[in-house]
């Protein structure tokens, strides 16, 4: 017998996105990075550190490290596949909604920031640079 | 399905269970089309319609301020709440209403005891001793204070199976000015020797505050017996409102503290530059108290001692034991903390790979409600190695038939993460 009651979950822990979490793309750090920024997710813990190579205006190399629920971490990796090779002006223009189709599903309130503790954090190492840089 | 055959009801029956359950509206209620199966009262219990009318029935006929008014209706709501503190008194054993103090919930309480009580005694090189297991409720008011005073913290260590490791404890509590420590982990469930721990304080020359938010809804608590100087508990976690708690201290030691908050209904005599405060619990209650919530937690101190805290405390480790059985035959399942000999209804657990924040989801969409995360206790999490578990806690409503939905909720899961 089909379990219909569980089809909303099983949309949102698609193949993908249980890939992307056992085996993230660009896991790692980066020694002297260009642009880096960790943040943390009070209330349940979720954490992840982003470091970028900025050669010329375009995100040459991306690493991301975390710990959290397969939501966040699969989001983040699939955000550094997203933006690897891109212009600081096209990455300026990716925001929530890119995110979320990415992961593509309808994410309820609860677990929305886990879906986006990744891009908090790849747009803040990005403004901290421009404070020190902004010719960048 | 399981060939597990249940444990014998201990504590409450079947028929007693189903009679409770039908004092909870909330029970009836169907997230995601599903039966609620709520499974997280360590974090908040539901609430009686007993307790729900009670506020209603204060609002409804006798609202007004307290120890103000001379006309009926206000000498009604300020008996209706001393009435309210002498049944909590009555409930944790101790004789003297007046020792019990209203707050907010316990996170105040603890910091009453920080600001008046530390502020006062607590001195450079002092040192504060708590535990690796603290609630962050009963860990950061004293940080707070060790950092404005230049006290120093010291803190009891956590064994692997989630235990109090008490061999060096007189070594820790000597030079200390305050032993603060959980009566219940909120996390692993770990049962503390309460008694012991307040009478080796007490030899040390130090004080004792016990965080009983956990304790005193689940088992017969008795301040005497415990013998501790402090003790603060929530309301809203035993089936009373949010909005208060209690604050239970020895009296020779309230008498002599400084108010913490200032204002009204504190005070004796005012004058435009100074004044005179009022007596305990008075003195500690400033300002408009929570009478709706007062009344409110009087009748769930009433129902609870209609059941009787024995047979509760029975019955929810009669439900932890089988909840227990059950998971340990799940492969992928792990659980933390100690045997069951040492600990309440409380289940911390890890299921394979899935993060906790992933399970409580997934559990939620069969209406299974657990708490996910890190409990209010990072520390410990640290020590413990898990970025975060998942929690389930059970209580006099529960039943077996919701630890089976549990069980099957978490199949589920496994299933959609592909685990075998």
């Amino acid at each position: 017998m089909t379990d219909n009651t569980f089809t909303g979950m099983d949309e949102l822990y698609r193949d993908f996105i249980l890939d992307h979490y056992r085996n993230p793309r660009n896991a790692g750090i980066i020694e002297n990075p260009d642009a880096s920024y960790e943040a943390l997710n009070p209330l349940c813990g979720d954490k992840i550190r982003m470091d970028l190579k900025i050669n010329d205006g375009v995100v040459t190399d991306i690493k991301f490290k975390g710990r959290g629920c397969a939501i966040s971490q699969a989001s983040a990796s699939l955000l550094t596949e997203q933006i690897k090779g891109k212009s600081l002006a096209e990455i300026n223009k990716v925001g929530k909604d890119d995110v979320l189709a990415n992961v593509g599903i309808n994410i309820s309130a609860a677990r929305l920031k886990c879906a986006l503790l990744g891009l908090k954090v790849l747009k803040s190492a990005l403004a901290l640079k421009y404070v020190e840089d902004p010719d960048i | 399905m399981s060939a597990i055959v249940k444990p014998q009801t201990h504590g409450l029956s079947q028929a007693d269970v189903a009679r409770i359950r039908a004092d909870f509206p909330i029970l009836d209620e169907r997230p995601h089309g599903k039966k609620l199966v709520f499974l997280d009262s360590a974090a908040s219990s539901q609430k009686p319609v007993q307790v729900i009318e009670a506020m209603d029935d204060y609002y409804r006929r006798y609202h007004a301020n307290i120890h103000r008014g001379v006309y009926h209706i206000s000498e009604l709501a300020t008996e209706a709440y001393e009435e309210a503190r002498a049944s909590v008194a009555r409930f944790i054993g101790t004789p003297c209403a007046a020792e019990c103090i209203f707050v907010r919930n316990a996170t105040e309480g603890l910091n009453l005891v920080a600001y008046s009580w530390g502020r006062t005694n607590v001195r450079r090189g002092d040192a504060i001793v708590l535990t690796e297991m603290e609630h962050h409720s009963n860990l950061v008011p004293w940080q707070v204070l060790a950092q404005e005073t230049g006290a120093q913290l010291r803190f009891v260590p956590v064994t692997d199976d989630g235990r109090l490791d008490l061999r060096n404890l007189d070594a820790l509590l000597d030079g200390a000015k305050l032993f603060a420590f959980t009566a219940v982990s909120n996390t692993l469930g770990t049962i503390n020797p309460v008694s012991d721990l307040a009478a080796r304080a007490r030899a040390a020359g130090a004080i004792s505050i016990v965080d009983a938010c956990q304790a005193v809804p689940r088992m017969p608590v008795d301040v005497t017996q415990w013998g501790a100087d402090f003790i603060a508990f929530s309301g809203h976690k035993m089936l009373g409102p949010t909005g208060i708690g209690i604050l239970w201290g020895r009296k020779a030691l309230l008498d002599a503290m400084p108010p913490f908050l200032t204002g009204g209904g504190m005070i004796g005599v005012v004058e435009l530059t100074h004044s005179t405060y009022a007596d305990v619990p008075a003195r500690f209650e400033a300002g408009t108290p929570a009478i709706a919530e007062a009344v409110g937690l009087a009748a769930a101190v009433r129902y609870l001692e209609a059941v009787g805290m024995e047979r509760i405390h029975q019955y929810e480790l009669y439900l932890a034991e089988y909840a227990m059985e059950r998971l340990l035959r799940i492969p992928a399942v792990k659980l933390y903390g100690p045997p069951m000999s040492d600990r309440t209804g409380v289940i911390s657990m890890t299921v394979g790979d899935i993060h906790a924040h992933d399970l409580a989801s997934i559990l939620d969409s069969e209406g299974v409600c657990v708490r996910a995360g890190h409990h209010c206790n990072q520390p410990l999490m640290e020590k413990l190695g898990v970025p975060a578990t998942a929690r389930a806690s059970f209580y006099l409503y529960n039943t077996p038939e919701e630890v089976d939905a549990l069980v099957s909720a978490i199949e589920k899961a496994k299933r959609i993460f592909k685990i075998a």
